[in-house]
């Protein structure tokens, strides 16, 4: 009854965030008709991709109670390191370079998730401190230079450029993301130990659950998507450079907890999260469009986040008040 | 500072002083630390070493050092401010375009001042009336909003033309002494009096060992946090005000990463990120090794991203430092820890 009500609330929820992105669509719409064109929408949508692919990521993290703040680093680095491999190799197969930033970005992942599940260092120092230190091998490898567009081959910019089936790729990718990331956490085993160890990690390690092999999976795999999403900027942008994606982990952090990730564990969907990118796709989009000042958009997300935040928290308290009523009676 | 001998049989009533654990203190090691960063600068640049470096040298770090101290009562409390480098931006962007507007410099500085005294009570605030908020989640979103206020403020533009005395704050020295040195030697012992001898730094510790406890015991909590944040705020101001007077002129971006170095210090300095435990002397001590060492590798013509590689890796080792310095590993969640942790308190507390 309890899980149905909790449920319900969340529904509620997510209809309230659809309707609300509805409502600035429309908003904005009316101050300029660019926002609802076909291409805008493309456009939206492929921009919002790779915010989408490593929302994956962090909602997992954050299931567990943890932060990660070292993704935009991580992003940079392994698309400085992809975009030099691909610069001084350019015959090399776009698949391998997907692949090559992947790997980097599971290994920086794994040693993030072992400080925290093997040294039980805090996430947040332990993911504040790797932030710094591969933001500073980004420069290291690349001697501060950058990697521009004409040295990267044609097909490695294609990545991001082409299209599958009619539809661009990255969208493509980060489809089949969800996807896999949907069967991932509701259909197996380990997908819904992550929430299990989130929601109550004593309970969860009573009843024998490798918590700290969790935990280290989860890292990795957020490790994982942000150096594919690394390789995905690099492609996009088609310049790599030592500032790339710098404080890009405030939005994806932002986007999960305005789709309803809670911050303190174990809760967390698709769906909530999916509204909460595109939700922040329209924002960063929808702003230029109607003439905000680029200045104001920081200021924007946050205060977004922070109401996001307190909103969750009032409408928890009133739900839990009225359960207790009820149950009263 | 770096005798915290003192200190020490001034807390520990009825442990014997004992000379084996006044020689392995993490303290000492600072010290040690300290004297290979001189000896390898020594090495690098023939030029370091002198009087001239030990007296000037300082004046280019000990702006970060004025949020270290609150930083460690943040961090004895078992939280974390990640807010702090956005509050010394939007103080410091408030404090020159309010001086540009006319407002005389004195009452600038004043509202510098109060600007990160109110960025801080804000956390505070909304840790204290959103209990079920972790302190990570509340003061990133305030960093990334007052950082964003800053810009919203003053744009990509830069604020500046002080007047001439007020780049003596950053600059002068009295009696050959950097003001600067001169304001952080005072702000240590005020704070080292606040965190020793005072009931509100015993209800800290006692906080950061057990919340619960230390609310059954009669203290009161949610005052502890909000001042201990508040305070936070404010010398992320006080911070401001040298670092703007440093710099001559004010950008949005100015203090970009500040939290890190001033947590790495911290951190060095023996405060466990779990809470409850620290001194004032080891992260005053660390302010200074990761300070001449950033200088000593500017010396060596390093870039600043090694630097940034060396105080991240810093942090992460400093951390693991005290797992193994605090034998093992400390699980919260593991049941029977209970026992364990009041244990290693009863250790602790007096140590």
């Amino acid at each position: 009854m309890a899980i149905r009500r909790a449920g319900r609330a969340e529904t509620l929820r997510e209809l309230g965030l659809f309707v609300f992105i509805v409502l600035i669509s429309v908003a904005v719409q009316v101050r300029n008709p660019a926002f609802l064109t076909l291409s805008n929408i493309n456009s939206l949508l492929t921009n919002t991709a790779i915010l989408a692919i490593l929302a994956v990521g962090m909602m997992l993290v954050l299931i567990t109670r943890g932060i990660d703040l070292s993704v935009g680093a991580t992003i940079a680095f392994t698309g400085m390191v992809t975009a030099l491999t691909i610069a001084r190799m350019p015959q090399i197969h776009p698949l391998v370079a997907l692949l090559e930033g992947t790997v980097l970005g599971v290994a920086i992942g794994m040693i993030i998730g072992l400080l925290v599940a093997r040294f039980d260092v805090l996430p947040i120092i332990a993911t504040l401190g790797m932030m710094n230190v591969v933001r500073g091998l980004t420069y290291v490898v690349s001697g501060g230079q950058w990697v521009s567009s004409y040295q990267m081959s044609t097909e490695f910019k294609a990545i991001a450029t082409g299209r599958t089936l009619g539809v661009n790729n990255l969208i493509m990718i980060a489809v089949v993301i969800y996807i896999v990331a949907w069967f991932f956490i509701n259909h197996t085993r380990t997908g819904r130990r992550i929430y299990a160890i989130g929601s109550n990690p004593e309970a969860a390690e009573i009843s024998g659950l490798p918590k700290r092999r969790l935990i280290l999976l989860v890292y990795s795999i957020m490790g994982g998507l942000a150096g594919l999403a690394g390789v995905l900027w690099v492609a996009k942008f088609a310049s790599a450079q030592g500032n790339t994606a710098i404080g890009y982990e405030l939005q994806v952090i932002a986007a999960c907890i305005l789709g309803g990730v809670s911050i303190t564990g174990g809760v967390g969907k698709l769906s909530g999260l999916l509204l909460g990118t595109i939700m922040f796709g329209i924002l960063s989009n929808a702003l230029p469009l109607i003439n905000v000042s680029p200045f104001w958009q920081q200021g924007i997300q946050g205060a977004v986040v922070l109401a996001a935040v307190l909103t969750n928290v009032l409408v928890k308290r009133n739900t839990e008040r009225n359960a207790l009523r009820r149950r009263a009676i | 500072m770096i005798d915290t001998g003192g200190e020490r049989t001034a807390i520990s009533i009825e442990k014997p002083f004992s000379w084996r654990e006044f020689f392995f203190q993490w303290e000492w090691m600072l010290v040690g630390v300290l004297f290979l960063v001189i000896i390898v600068n020594t090495l690098i640049s023939p030029y370091f070493l002198s009087v001239n470096t030990f007296v000037r040298t300082p004046a280019t770090f000990l702006d970060k050092g004025f949020i270290v101290l609150p930083m460690m009562f943040v961090m004895i409390l078992g939280r974390i401010d990640i807010s702090v480098g956005s509050t010394v931006a939007l103080s410091a962007v408030i404090m020159a375009v309010m001086y540009n507007l006319g407002v005389p410099m004195p009452i600038a500085m004043a509202i510098c001042i109060l600007v990160g005294a109110a960025g801080g009570a804000i956390n505070g605030l909304l840790q204290i009336k959103f209990k079920e908020l972790s302190f990570v989640i509340v003061t990133l979103s305030t960093m990334i909003i007052y950082r964003g206020i800053a810009y919203i403020i003053l744009g990509d533009q830069a604020s500046g033309g002080f007047p001439e005395w007020y780049s003596l704050l950053g600059w002068g020295s009295v009696l050959g002494i950097p003001v600067i040195s001169v304001f952080f030697a005072i702000a240590v012992v005020v704070f080292g009096l606040l965190l020793h001898k005072t009931t509100y730094g015993r209800a800290t510790f006692g906080m950061g060992h057990n919340l619960a406890s230390a609310r059954h015991s009669g203290v009161n909590t949610d005052r502890v946090v909000f001042w201990v944040f508040l305070l936070n705020g404010l010398m992320a101001g006080v911070a401001a005000l040298f670092l703007a007077s440093r710099t001559g002129s004010v950008r949005p971006n100015v203090a970009v990463g500040y939290e890190l170095e001033v947590i790495a210090m911290v951190a060095l300095g023996g405060v466990s990120t779990n809470g409850g435990i620290g001194r004032v002397g080891g992260p005053v001590l660390a302010v200074f090794i990761i300070g001449f060492l950033s200088y000593g590798m500017g010396l060596a013509n390093l870039q600043a991203p090694i630097v940034l590689v060396v105080i991240g890796l810093l942090l992460i080792l400093s951390v693991l430092a005290h797992r193994i310095r605090f034998n093992k590993t400390t699980n919260k969640s593991r049941p029977g820890s209970v026992a364990v942790k009041a244990d290693k308190n009863q250790m602790e507390v007096e140590t």
